[in-house]
């Protein structure tokens, strides 16, 4: 970077071009991760910066998904999973066992690969969420789930069934629905793993639309096979290999400029 | 690569062999075909023998007077209305006892102890009761529930049924939320819900429909059962439905009229056994349609 | 890009390389096309003048074949990394030697204007300068064929030599046309092929831009320090 020092001329285009990443608002330092005595993650260092998005990439078992577990601490779910390391979030380290977890998934939401309607009507489905956290009147609670509806771009499509059973949806809104019911809940942090891998191109299309609606309130972070995908959707981009993370950077120079070999032969499609 | 080029297309077929081999398979394949419709048809025969021979023989006997007459010595007309509500009565209160400790247990084995020893041991001991024979049963309850308190009663009937239905709903209970996918329990902990919440907000509910087929299902089985019942509320010609007298019930009484030398207790049992078998494919219909999972 | 691993859909590999021959191959006309203007100014060759503006079509032809390919290319593979800077590098170059080639054959053109007048006082600026243009673009052009970063770099420094000949010829020039009014229009045609040279230099020191970014991913760090000064150049009649 010290050729924009001596550079005004591109440094000045570089700040033009708003590419600059914000402060961090989770910081991972140290992190290693173990399926028993399988080591997933090896020593991860990476930042999330605040309302921006951090595209994760990387073969299958690179260990990007289950870094996004790690974050609101999805693997403590099953017996022989533990990660060691830092994830400093506001001061405090998410791997700590006294957190509360209940409290952290609050705040750090997650939508999954295939969209996981709870089988309750659409209204339920998004009050369920809210309702383990605060205790809202009916009025109040009408009004979030119009809320959370109009952000994730569901609520025209739904308003007049808001009552029938969310798993007659099709799987675009369904996963749309899931987006609505994790931002009811009003995280700060956002993980999405492979949030469109089971859509169809439109309903992937407007899922991104909608990604880049919610960073302006919202740090997320998104797993993804497809690499058009990050392109279109991050700010930052993070590629993992057999459980390191190999290069970070933003998606600009990531694409067009890596500087790891790996990271260059696996995004132009040259893996040996 | 040149391997993988040459491959593409491969050494020529032989016409004659790929003939020979698949007139072969045609001949096997409707062998094959032919044995398994005989197999069926040998079963659907003997079913309907079943249900043909019942019908013939429990239409004749059947009468108003079956459902509002109790049983009577014989001659004197009498019908089966205590057998019915005794039936009844120890079904119900059989699958109240058991359907809750089934449920419960179930939930322990999917939930906390899936791969844990507890669990398997649990789970091994629930299949070998699920398979036991229902004379031991009878047997068993006679020993802790009849013997020490001076006779046959309702209750230890209605016990000896829940220990039947116990393991049946532990099963499907299991099987039902094994069912549920990964998904959907993560999904749901990942907006925050404490694991009692994960499941009775959302697997119960999303796995209520198999788990309310088991149940009916283990209410059926228990309707017919007759040897449990021999040990336990005995039978009653009377009009009773205290829990503490024995009890009346359409398999008993079934089986103590079929072996009678009274043609027209003889009578009743076929009107009995007519009844149950109905009463059971009627739970079983219930079963399959009204509780099909919704799409 | 020779130590990078192979693409695993072959068929892209071979797109990429039909690119790379694509341009080399108009590198390689259009360098002949250079070659032949200047021999046509330098030998009064109306036969070179003749092959130098009939070549042109073809490269015109060839750069917008490049051009369709590159964005057949771009709709259909989504290039990422340097796959897609040296697409886009490609479809510059290509654009930059067609350029090379109008100021070819504008230069063909005027030798044979000036084949009518009576030898001027000297060809030995413009023999000069068009040595050092056309050792440019052939190197140049390898470079664009090797992916030669250093060759590039060598390329764009040497234009300034370029830039002060021409500036050196402006001046020459002038002073010609005020000591003899007779010699003004080849002066001026001379002036016009001296500049399409510095311009051809120029376009390929954009050419040598283009492979740096396309191998570094990154633009050159500098500033190219401007040598053609003759805007500025004020020359008066001696009094």
């Amino acid at each position: 970077m010290n050729e924009t020092e001596q550079n005004p001329v591109m440094a000045a285009m570089q700040a033009r071009s708003s590419e600059a990443l914000r402060a961090p608002r989770i910081s991972i330092r140290g992190v290693d991760f173990f399926y028993g005595t399988n080591k997933a993650l090896k020593s991860i260092d990476l930042d999330l910066p605040d309302r921006q998005v951090t595209g994760m990439i990387g073969p299958s078992g690179c260990g990007k998904s289950t870094l996004l577990r790690v974050l609101n601490r999805m693997y403590d779910l099953y017996p022989g999973q533990r990660a060691v390391g830092q994830v400093m979030m506001d001061g405090a380290n998410i791997l700590d066992p006294g957190m509360d977890l209940n409290q952290l998934r609050s705040r750090v939401g997650m939508v999954f690969q295939k969209p996981t309607p709870f089988p309750m009507t659409i209204y339920e489905n998004i009050a369920f969420g809210v309702k383990l956290h605060e205790r809202l009147a009916k009025a109040a609670m009408d009004e979030r789930v119009e809320w959370s509806l109009t952000r994730a771009a569901l609520w025209g499509e739904v308003k007049d069934r808001l009552n029938s059973s969310a798993m007659g949806l099709s799987g675009g809104q369904q996963q749309r629905l899931c987006i609505a019911r994790t931002i009811a809940v009003r995280p700060e942090v956002i993980l999405l793993d492979e949030p469109t891998s089971a859509l169809d191109p439109i309903s992937t299309l407007k899922i991104e639309e909608l990604i880049d609606e919610l960073k302006q309130d919202f740090t997320i972070a998104i797993v993804t096979h497809n690499m058009q995908q990050a392109a279109r959707c991050a700010d930052q981009v993070a590629f993992f290999y057999l459980g390191e993370l190999v290069e970070v950077g933003t998606a600009t120079q990531m694409f067009t400029a890596p500087r790891e070999r790996r990271t260059q032969e696996y995004i132009t499609g040259r893996f040996g | 690569m040149s391997a993988a080029a040459l491959s593409l297309t491969g050494p020529a077929r032989d016409a004659r062999v790929a003939g020979l081999l698949s007139r072969r398979r045609k001949l096997v394949d409707g062998l094959v075909k032919l044995l398994c419709i005989a197999a069926t048809a040998m079963g659907l025969a003997l079913l309907a023998s079943i249900l043909f021979t019942l019908l013939f023989r429990g239409v004749s006997a059947l009468g108003l007077h079956v459902f509002t007459d109790i049983t009577r010595p014989p001659g004197s007309n009498g019908g089966l209305l205590n057998a019915i509500v005794g039936s009844l009565v120890q079904t119900m209160v059989g699958a109240a006892i058991g359907t809750p400790i089934g449920l419960m247990v179930g939930t322990y084995l999917s939930e906390y102890a899936r791969t844990s020893a507890l669990g398997n041991a649990v789970r091994f001991v629930s299949d070998v009761l699920l398979s036991a024979p229902s004379i031991l049963i009878g047997l068993f309850v006679y020993t802790i529930l009849v013997e020490p308190f001076g006779g046959f009663s309702g209750i230890a009937g209605c016990v000896a049924l829940a220990v039947i239905v116990v393991p049946i709903v532990v099963r499907t209970t299991e099987d039902m939320l094994r069912l549920i996918p990964t998904e959907l329990r993560e999904a749901a902990v990942a907006v925050g819900a404490p694991k009692w919440r994960v499941i009775v907000l959302i697997c119960y509910r999303a796995a209520l429909d198999g788990i309310a087929t088991g149940v009916l299902l283990a209410v059926a089985r228990v309707a017919g059962e007759t040897a449990p019942l021999l040990f336990t509320s005995l039978g009653n010609l009377n009009w009773s439905l205290s829990m503490t007298q024995p009890m009346s019930s359409l398999p008993v009484t079934i089986y103590q009229y079929a072996g009678s030398a009274f043609d027209d207790w003889v009578d009743l049992a076929w009107a009995g056994a007519l009844l149950i078998t109905f009463g059971v494919l009627a739970l079983n219909i219930v079963a399959r349609v009204v509780l099909r999972p919704r799409a | 890009m020779t130590d990078m691993a192979e693409h695993i859909v072959k068929s892209f590999e071979a797109e990429l390389a039909r690119l790379r021959t694509l341009v080399t191959d108009m590198g390689g006309m259009v360098e002949r096309q250079v070659a032949l203007a200047c021999d046509a100014v330098l030998e009064r060759d109306a036969e070179s003048a003749g092959l130098a503006v009939e070549a042109d079509p073809q490269v015109d032809a060839l750069d917008r074949e490049a051009e369709q390919f590159v964005i057949r290319l771009l709709a259909l593979r989504q290039p990422m990394a340097q796959d897609l800077r040296h697409i886009v590098a490609s479809l510059k170059i290509a654009g930059e030697l067609e350029r090379i080639g109008d100021y070819a054959k504008n230069v063909a053109k005027r030798s044979l204007v000036l084949n009518q007048f009576s030898g001027p006082s000297s060809l030995t600026g413009i023999a000069h300068m068009s040595r050092l243009v056309q050792e440019n673009l052939k190197a140049i052009i390898d470079a664009v064929g090797e992916n030669d970063v250093e060759k590039a770099v060598e390329v764009w420094n040497a234009d300034e030599a370029v830039d002060e000949i021409y500036n050196a010829l402006f001046r020459e020039l002038i002073t010609y046309m005020m000591e003899d009014p007779r010699s003004i229009t080849p002066c001026t045609h001379l002036l016009f092929i001296a500049k399409n040279l510095e311009r051809i230099g120029d376009h390929a020191t954009n050419i040598a831009e283009m492979v740096y970014y396309a191998v570094k991913g990154e633009p050159m760090p500098e500033e190219r320090p401007k040598g053609d000064s003759s805007a500025y150049a004020v020359v008066r009649p001696s009094e």
